[in-house]
């Protein structure tokens, strides 16, 4: 593999990683719109725990993701009191917060940033990611990932069945926000800097935007989003100056041609022979 | 006298400044069928969603099985054996008909183990292995790995019924589950409620189809404006003086 491509591979991997702290919430309908304040305290809490704690990495990034869950704990209660609008509202103002406290913060560097001393090579990357994957998918196949897309369909329904809507929604904010801080973790370690600037809104709002792209449906969908996001404007370089305008028309008409995302459930469902589709014929009855 | 399956005692509930229920008080006794009739507006849903938990009353209290259960949180209710279908069919269109099942029988599960089983990698696994085989005991298996949303209104009516026994609940309440059926659904719905009280589960249930209260239900609770304005059986009801006003008043 040439540079270019390991280096491409782990962009993706990084993507892939970040698609999977967005989707879990995302399944149950919340949308988190700061997810790179998520990476940023686990990408500063590893980074500190090697360089200043003397750490080994193995034992710093799991703790910067635990860091990030943490804070999704702390702030998860007050913010999913509001709902629609007002908790994307909540998660990109959170995601700012986060970002200025960082570049603020002098042990770290402040705006200058912070170099890390010790290094993960793309192994590492892989390997994280797989076990991301992995565990992503073994939980899309739970009781807890049922009932996520339960909540999405209707939260009232979902609570009368004696599920914990509230509960639900913290674990999976919460999860989330542990892979963002893995990803985060490992993110500094392997460009051996970490800076704030980096972790910023369009880090977040482009994630969910291949999140959607990809399709929350299923499991894969992160994962296809991630793919064609980081891909695709490799390809486009053949357009020169032209590539992001083409990426941005690109994009649009996905959303347009497939606003469910490139993979549906549909795509997948494939093990019974398709139930006859009957139209409703019958009115629904008032209310 | 034995404990009612469910009590209301003193019961009512306003929105804003619309009173909706007026001390209502009712009990329905466990083993039997019970309906609740009235006219559009009367409150029968609104007394499903007080007992259910979706509203806490403005005053008065709800007792199952003797219990007092005002208080308690909605999604504590079904583990204390109360489980309702809806009016208007919800169904959840994200998720196929089996996995509404299985959301249907959480109550039924346990702790984080159950909730982190990767179940779904088994294709026989027994929670959706339950889920079919509740389907096929009314003749619906057929749509068991069906999108909700591609079935007709009928069929998400009864597979609504369905998902709420899946819990074991000793208490059911159905909110019109008659309205919308063929005459063959409307059968298969008789006969499914046959088997629900073979098995010992207590019926309460809104109807608007009178000839379908009879044949279900052996106790009928009318309701007007929120107020409970006779009981008892069908036949009785029927004549009953304010009854007859209730529904002319409606027809006018
Ligand atoms: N959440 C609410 N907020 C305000 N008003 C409500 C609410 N729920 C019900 N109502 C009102 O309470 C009254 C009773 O409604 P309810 O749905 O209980 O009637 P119903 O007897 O079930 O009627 P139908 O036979 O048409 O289903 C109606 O006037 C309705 O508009
Ligand atoms: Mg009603």
């Amino acid at each position: 593999m040439s540079g270019y491509q390991s280096g491409l591979l782990v962009i993706l991997c990084f993507n892939v990683i970040a698609a999977y702290a967005v989707y879990l919430p995302l399944a149950a309908g919340q949308l988190n719109l700061g997810v790179a304040g998520f990476m940023a305290v686990g990408a500063y809490g590893a980074a500190i725990l090697t360089n200043e704690m003397g750490w080994p990495l193995v034992a710093a990034v799991p703790a910067g993701g635990l860091a990030a869950g943490l804070v999704a704990l702390v702030v998860a209660v007050p913010i999913l009191r509001t709902q629609g609008i007002y908790l994307a509202l909540a998660t990109f103002a959170l995601g700012q917060v986060i970002a200025a406290i960082f570049l603020n913060l002098d042990i770290v560097g402040g705006a200058a940033g912070y170099p890390v001393a010790a290094y993960a090579g793309p192994g590492g990357v892989y390997a994280l990611t797989g076990a991301v994957v992995a565990a992503v998918f073994l939980l899309s196949r739970t009781r807890f990932a049922l009932y996520l897309t339960a909540i999405k369909s209707d939260p009232v329904v979902t609570d009368l069945m004696g599920i914990d809507v509230r509960g639900m929604q913290v674990a999976a904010l919460t999860l989330g926000a542990v892979i963002a801080g893995l990803g985060g973790g490992l993110y500094g370690h392997h460009f051996s800097f970490v800076e704030a600037q980096h972790f910023n809104v369009a880090l977040s709002i482009y994630t969910v935007l291949y999140v959607l792209l990809g399709g929350v449906q299923t499991v894969w969908g992160p994962l296809v989003g991630a793919v064609f996001f980081t891909v695709l404007p490799e390809v486009l370089r053949v357009g020169g100056g032209w590539r992001y305008v083409l990426f941005a028309l690109l994009i649009i008409g996905f959303m347009a041609l497939r606003p469910q995302g490139i993979v549906t459930a549909g795509s997948w469902r494939r093990r019974s022979p398709a139930p006859a589709r009957v139209p409703a014929s019958l009115p629904e009855a008032a209310e | 006298m034995t404990t009612p399956a469910l009590a209301l005692d003193s019961l009512s509930q306003s929105f804003g400044g619309l009173q909706v229920l007026t001390d209502l008080s009712l009990s329905v006794p466990a083993g039997r069928a019970t309906a609740l009739i009235g006219p559009n507006g009367a409150g029968k849903t609104t007394v499903f969603n007080v007992v259910s938990g979706v509203y806490a009353p403005t005053a008065g209290r709800v007792l199952l099985h003797g219990r007092d259960i005002t208080a308690m949180p909605s999604r504590r209710r079904i583990r204390h054996g109360l489980a309702r279908s809806f009016q208007n069919v919800r169904l959840m269109d994200h998720l196929s008909v089996v996995e509404n099942l299985i959301v249907g029988q959480h109550a039924t599960t346990r702790g984080l183990s159950d909730l982190l089983t990767p179940f779904r990698l088994w294709p026989e696994h027994r929670w959706r292995r339950q889920a079919v085989d509740a389907l096929a005991e009314v003749g619906l298996s057929a749509h068991a790995d069906a999108a909700v949303g591609a079935l007709p209104y009928g069929i998400r009516k009864r597979i609504d019924l369905v998902r709420a026994t899946l819990a074991g609940a000793s208490l059911l309440m159905l909110d019109e589950p008659a309205a919308g059926l063929n005459p063959t659904e409307m059968n298969a719905l008789r006969d499914h409620l046959a088997l629900l009280r073979r098995r010992g589960v207590t019926l309460l249930v809104v109807e608007h189809d009178m000839r379908f209260v009879g044949e279900v239900c052996d106790w009928v609770v009318a309701l007007d404006f929120g107020q409970k304005i006779t009981e008892g059986p069908l036949a009785e009801v029927q004549r009953d003086e304010r009854v007859r006003a209730a529904y002319l008043g409606q027809a006018a």
